[in-house]
């Protein structure tokens, strides 16, 4: 019986990337706090994993050397998958939407699912470490 | 590596920052700063904000959008004309010119810089950890 490393680390690799993904959305609002128009903005999360899934079994992507050329299977990890958020306070007079408190918790809570997905493939790692060695240590 | 971007992100948001703050301490530093003539008279200062498009430099649709300061504007609310015949400074009708400072809209703005500052600093040292760990991924 071969290991397989695709299905050894499950969900949790692709989930890696959305996380990562959504942590510049989310650092980018951060930043954007006080400009002056900027529309806060999120991941799509359930999208974002299904189309990171898909996309590494669909292979490696065209390269494009023109804006006309078509994306050969893949594309960013982001493409499609980022929307505006619904603010949840009148405007404020500047056209921003960011609410600084809402996206620092996001981007607590994103990071802390980062290291969540991270502990998931690190025991992964060290089980299949183990299968490996074969108890030898 | 998105997570990379992060640091470009909140590096360009403490710039611009760090020249909000720089415009505050300007116009407190010269809120006392008379002077004979309106044309000649310091006025408050303020930068100007706007949402980079560095995905266009990245080659991405969407995504990371940076901050840039588009330029500092002076401020055009009416100068204060004090009538002082004595000060040294006084034009040839006795009428001296102080800045349009506010220097309680000063220090709230300090305020807010600071801690924008602040968080884009705590940002990208989740960032850091956050990659600091995936690059321990896998050594126990």
């Amino acid at each position: 019986m071969a290991i397989s490393f695709d299905k050894a680390f499950g969900i949790h690799q692709y989930t890696i990337g959305a996380r990562s993904a959504r942590a510049e959305v989310l650092a980018a609002n951060i930043a954007n706090a006080d400009t002056p128009g900027y529309k806060a903005r999120d991941l799509d999360f359930s999208s974002a994993l299904e189309q990171a899934q898909s996309r590494t079994q669909s292979g490696f992507a065209l390269a494009t050397s023109d804006a006309r050329h078509i994306q050969g299977g893949s594309s960013s990890s982001l493409a499609g998958n980022v929307k505006y958020r619904v603010p949840n306070q009148p405007d404020t007079g500047d056209g921003n939407t960011v609410d600084v408190q809402q996206e620092r918790t996001s981007f607590m809570e994103n990071g802390l699912e980062y290291q969540a997905s991270l502990e998931f493939l690190n025991s992964r790692i060290s089980g299949l470490l183990k299968a490996i060695k074969g108890d030898q240590a | 590596m998105s997570l990379f971007r992060i640091f470009d992100i909140a590096g360009s948001a403490m710039s611009a920052q760090s020249v909000r703050l720089n415009a505050t301490a300007s116009n407190l530093a010269n809120a006392e700063s008379v002077s004979s003539s309106a044309e000649t008279t310091y006025r408050a200062r303020r930068p100007v904000f706007a949402s980079a498009l560095a995905d266009v430099m990245q080659g991405e649709k969407e995504g990371s959008v940076g901050v840039e300061v588009k330029g500092v504007l002076e401020s055009q609310a009416p100068l204060l004309r004090e009538f002082n015949p004595t000060h040294p400074m006084a034009d040839k009708d006795g009428f001296i010119y102080r800045p349009n400072v506010n220097p309680v809209e000063e220090m709230a703005d300090m305020m807010s810089a600071t801690r924008s500052y602040q968080t884009n600093v705590q940002v990208a040292d989740s960032a850091k950890q956050m990659l600091l760990q995936t690059l321990r991924m896998g050594k126990g």
